[in-house]
């Protein structure tokens, strides 16, 4: 288990990034932030709270409050397994998976997210997988993770694929949709609607970037 | 009544076992499923951290195909077994009839690849259909071969119950209950059963997510199972595939066989073991002796 980091560092208000919160608030439903009570319920509902640096009732503070920096860099949203035990128990119903995933998409845009960790890699990798074929194999999605963050691990994991491999659960064959063009222009309208203005508001304490 | 079955990319590699036993269960009960051609995969949770629009769109693209295979159905009912398309698809379809915004954003999508999308649809899970649609008076009419001395566990996940299944309890799920009281086997009581196996985080941060795992393994142990039924195959994958991983790092040996609800249905109406892909199980799993199911473990809230 990961040590307490304690609370956020102390800021001026002048510090912080007031377009943060509405910023993850024009997700669908989120505006529903502002109305929690800091309970907590959610943080004794997270199975993975006790391995996080920030628990999720206090990523909800900190956005709120506009700590950005802090919030998209944390292990928190990455931990997130999308369980939605938080979203389920919400007595305000805030949708905090949605909250979380919405974190996840702005540290991927801004290239903030722990570079140690592996999950967005996984995340990455993923993407990449199902836009250039259509499908996921997890076989090569298994071995290029273990290649970009721990080579040490393939080897491990050597003896559990060979079983799997045995028992007809794990094929090297690529999965692969047959009509790819098709999915690929519905991809890459989306792709200039999405991208419209990449980091022009997304700088740090309020500041635009250039 | 026939169904469109959506597979999704695990029921094609690890999760084989689930596919196999799931349409012989349905070709004994009937029901004749056809597969959507030329799926593509629904985004699991990865995508939705990358791009959400996109996200939607994948999903849109497999109603889209849907649709267009069965012409002229007032209600298409899609059989999504695997947990995350469960709630991916589901998802996608729920922010696709609430946020007009996103609606025409795919739509555009869509039409520049010539596809359409109606709003015809309905995603179902295989436990809703069994439950619901079927019934379990038919399932236990078709039993040859009670399950008895089997102690179960069902585990449900959090997929496909939360947050937006409609067809079960969000906190106390019955229905896979149901299903295996109905092949005669004994359901123990397990009240983690939604709890978090870990998802992906068993690849990504083994530290974190074995444990979540063997959380679940050693309590079910402890209250006398003697297999756990899974409705997901990223849930049976981390309960039964890093077993030997748990035993080294936890320094305690579950050996506890993990089968999908489906493997047991056939084996209820006996299925040939081969057709039910029980040969893919690395913990396997065996008719339990009649004297050790009566030793092994106690009911501690019964």
């Amino acid at each position: 288990m990961e040590k307490w980091k304690g609370w956020p560092k102390l800021q001026f208000e002048s510090e912080l990034d007031p377009n943060f919160a509405r910023q993850i608030a024009s997700i669908p439903g989120g505006d529903k932030l502002y109305d929690c009570i800091q309970c907590g319920t959610c943080s004794g509902m997270c199975p993975l709270s006790p391995c996080m640096d920030y628990t999720p009732r206090q990523i909800v503070a900190m956005i709120r409050a506009g700590f950005r920096k802090e919030v998209l860099s944390s292990s928190t949203t990455w931990l997130c397994s999308s369980c939605y035990s938080c979203t389920v128990e919400c007595p305000k119903e805030i949708r905090l998976t949605d909250i979380m995933y919405a974190a996840k998409r702005l540290a991927i845009r801004e290239g903030v997210y722990p570079k140690k960790f592996p999950i967005p890699v996984l995340a990455n990798e993923f993407f990449k997988a199902v836009e250039r074929s259509g499908r996921n194999t997890e076989s090569w999605l298994t071995v290029r993770l273990f290649l970009k963050t721990n080579p040490i691990q393939l080897f491990k994991m050597m003896s559990l694929g060979l079983r799997l491999w045995l028992r007809g659960r794990l094929s090297p064959k690529r999965e692969s949709i047959k009509n790819k063009a098709e999915l690929h222009s519905i991809l890459k309208t989306l792709e200039k609607e999405y991208m419209v203005k990449p980091k022009r508001q997304l700088g740090l304490a309020g500041k635009e970037t250039p | 009544m026939s169904y469109l079955y959506y597979p999704g990319c695990s029921a094609k590699s690890t999760g084989k076992a689930y596919e196999e036993s799931l349409l012989a269960v349905f070709s004994a009960l009937q029901i004749p499923t056809i597969e959507i051609e030329d799926w593509n995969c629904c985004g699991a949770t990865a995508y939705m951290s990358i791009s959400e629009l996109k996200a939607f769109a994948l999903c849109a693209r497999n109603f889209a195909l849907a649709e267009r295979q069965s012409k002229g159905t007032t209600m298409i009912d899609l059989i999504v077994p695997c947990a995350a398309c469960y709630l991916g698809l589901k998802k996608a379809l729920l922010y696709l009839r609430e946020y007009p915004e996103i609606r025409t954003k795919v739509d555009e999508s869509l039409h520049s690849a010539g596809l359409k999308y109606t709003g015809h649809i309905r995603i179902r899970h295989p436990l809703d259909i069994l439950v619901n649609d079927v019934g379990l008076k038919k399932i236990a009419s078709l039993v040859t071969h009670p399950l008895d001395g089997f102690r179960v566990a069902c585990y449900y996940g959090c997929q496909v119950i939360r947050p937006y299944a409609d067809f079960d309890d969000q906190h106390e799920p019955s229905t896979m209950d149901k299903i295996v009281e109905s092949l005669g086997a004994e359901v123990i009581d397990w009240p983690i059963k939604t709890r978090c196996c870990g998802g992906s985080l068993t690849g990504t941060v083994q530290e974190y997510g074995l444990r979540l795992s063997y959380n679940l393994l050693k309590e079910a142990k402890k209250r006398g199972c003697n297999v756990i039924a899974t409705s997901c195959s990223l849930c049976q994958f981390n309960l039964e595939c890093y077993q030997r991983q748990m035993k080294r790092r936890f320094k305690d040996k579950v050996n506890v066989p993990v089968a999908f609800f489906t493997q047991l249905m056939g084996m209820a109406f006996g299925i040939p073991s081969r057709q039910l892909g029980l040969h893919r199980l690395l913990v396997p799993l065996q008719q339990p002796s009649k004297t050790k199911a009566d030793v092994g473990g106690h009911h501690v809230y019964n």
